[in-house]
């Protein structure tokens, strides 16, 4: 394409309207954002941004609704994650039970690195037990390595309590259901 | 040898440098302040020391002017490892921003900021040739500029080098020749004198606008800024001739660059806007008491302090110059021009004469 470059007349030779174009610009914005306090800046700490309902921030464990460990240790989050960032150890035969009935057992230890972690959400989508998700924190600092290496305790504390799954109570119900014959669906 | 001149000389000496050196950062919060303002940003409004915030009301307004951020600034330059990257010339690399700050220092030198504080002159040094030897600094501001793109040894410096050496060589003409006018009016060269004339006979600004129009473009590109600031050029050249220099190194390059936009807001004030003396409030004449010598100098600071916030602020009006515009306005429109205006002068001074 060609753009035909129109000659400048005498005054736009001059620089003068774009002098004035210039000094016009700056100065409202100058006053807008002195006086009006009308500024774009948002100031971090202070102001924060709305995180969006399917933001993926940092994967913790969540527990359920009566405050029960969800995770049941089966390694599939282990096993997906791609920069190998979550460390499960079993409880192994004579290890601890879980501490909800409708489960065999939770894990001795699950850890995440979070320097390790690309947040990209797999363990969320593998997880048979709806134990794990990526939450809304995006700000994870740390003075040390070994402290952005989140263990199990520090893991459920940050998830909470995610009450809104209630995979076991729905199963729960649904098995009361299949007692009466012809099954509602 | 007279040593109550030494002594007093000694103590203007390290007062203006430190006043300048004060200027300088501050200079530089009120450029990213500005800057901030104009793009519709806050700037920066952090960096305190922790006792600040304890002082009620006060305490949190000066944070937010960010006010000690010049500290933590001088601070990080001071503690930053001081790199020297492998291949450079290492004489001229070291050299280089020691010339690059030593001209607008010595420009300083002859700007009369205020008449007197008892008997003694507010000038360090009260030279007859004073614009002369300015002119003659200024014109060795570029070799810093040029040995440090020479150092590098890297390509975007040597660019920045080469295009500030021809910017500042081509600008100097005109600069030099704009200002002519006004000695052929005032006829005489020493900047006190100049002063003086102004006080009894008006501003020269109102005698010979063109001059300062030309004066003032042209002291733009002797200093770098924008419009004109294509040694630095960030978009084009990286940093342009500073490019490889790091920590306290940089930080005189820096120094160079905002003393001498003092320097020439001082002479810009002192040539064309009466210096020291205001028309009115009997501060047209050379104080006798210390409290008319004090407002002298105060006088002269808000006079340069608002041609600093004038070069801050062209800053973003103006896009860059492209090269060969920039040569053309140079030698095509301004030499002319104050060509015409040295001709106008001298006619109609011989006229009225």
């Amino acid at each position: 394409m060609i753009v035909n470059r129109k000659p400048l007349t005498f005054w736009e030779k001059l620089y003068l309207p774009a002098i004035v174009g210039g000094f016009k610009v700056t100065i409202r914005h100058a006053l807008r954002s002195l006086f009006g306090g009308k500024t774009v800046t948002m100031e971090y700490p202070e102001q924060k941004w709305a995180v969006p309902p399917d933001y993926r921030g940092a994967p913790y464990l969540v527990k359920d609704q009566d405050g029960n460990t969800k995770c049941v240790s089966c390694q599939l989050c282990e096993f997906v994650c791609p920069p190998k960032a979550i460390k499960i150890i079993p409880p192994g035969p004579a290890g601890q039970s879980a501490d909800r009935s409708n489960a065999e057992k939770m894990p001795q230890e699950f850890e995440i690195n979070m320097l390790r972690c690309i947040f990209c959400g797999l363990c969320q989508e593998v997880c048979p037990e709806e134990a794990i998700f990526l939450q809304k924190d995006y700000s994870l600092t740390g003075l040390s390595r070994e402290e952005m290496i989140y263990d199990k305790e520090k893991l459920l504390a940050l998830g909470g309590i995610h009450g809104g799954i209630q995979k076991w109570k729905q199963k729960l119900e649904e098995a009361k259901e299949q007692e009466t014959f012809p099954v509602k669906v | 040898m007279d040593w109550n001149f030494i002594i007093f000389s000694v103590v203007k000496i390290a007062i203006v440098i430190g006043v300048v050196q004060g200027m300088v950062a501050y200079a530089v919060l009120a450029e990213r302040k500005i800057s901030a303002w104009i793009q519709d940003r806050v700037g920066p409004n952090r960096a305190a020391p922790p006792f600040v915030k304890a002082i009620p009301g006060l305490g949190p307004f000066m944070i937010r002017l960010g006010l000690f951020q010049p500290l933590a600034d001088g601070l990080k330059f001071m503690l930053k490892e001081d790199f020297t990257p492998a291949g450079v010339r290492k004489v001229y690399f070291w050299l280089a921003p020691a010339i690059a700050v030593i001209p607008s220092m010595l420009v300083i030198a002859v700007i009369p900021f205020g008449s007197q504080l008892g008997h003694q002159q507010m000038v360090i040094a009260n030279l007859n040739v004073g614009i002369l030897y300015t002119f003659g600094i200024v014109s060795l501001g570029v070799y810093g500029i040029v040995l440090a793109g020479y150092a590098a040894n890297s390509k975007y410096p040597f660019l920045g080098g080469i295009r500030s050496s021809a910017q500042m060589i081509s600008y100097e003409i005109s600069m030099g020749m704009s200002v002519i006018p006004v000695f052929l009016i005032v006829g005489n060269l020493n900047l006190n004198q100049i002063i003086g004339w102004q006080a009894q006979h008006g501003w020269l600004v109102l005698y010979s606008p063109l001059s300062f129009i030309i004066f003032l473009v042209a002291a733009f590109a002797e200093t770098n800024r924008l419009p004109f600031d294509l040694p630095e050029a960030e978009t084009e050249l990286v940093g342009g001739y500073h490019t490889e220099y790091s920590s306290m190194k940089f930080a005189l390059f820096f120094l160079g660059e905002y003393s001498n936009m003092i320097a020439s807001a001082g002479i810009m004030v002192t040539l064309f806007f009466g210096g020291w003396t205001l028309p009115f409030w009997g501060l047209g004449h050379p104080a006798t008491t210390l409290v008319a010598g004090i407002a002298h100098i105060l006088v002269f600071v808000v006079k340069m302090l608002l041609f600093m916030v004038l070069f801050i602020w062209v800053r973003w009006m103006f896009p860059r110059f492209r090269y060969d515009q920039l040569m053309d306005l140079g030698w095509r429109k301004f030499v002319p021009l104050a060509l015409v205006n040295i001709l106008v002068t001298a006619v109609v001074l011989w006229m009225m004469s």
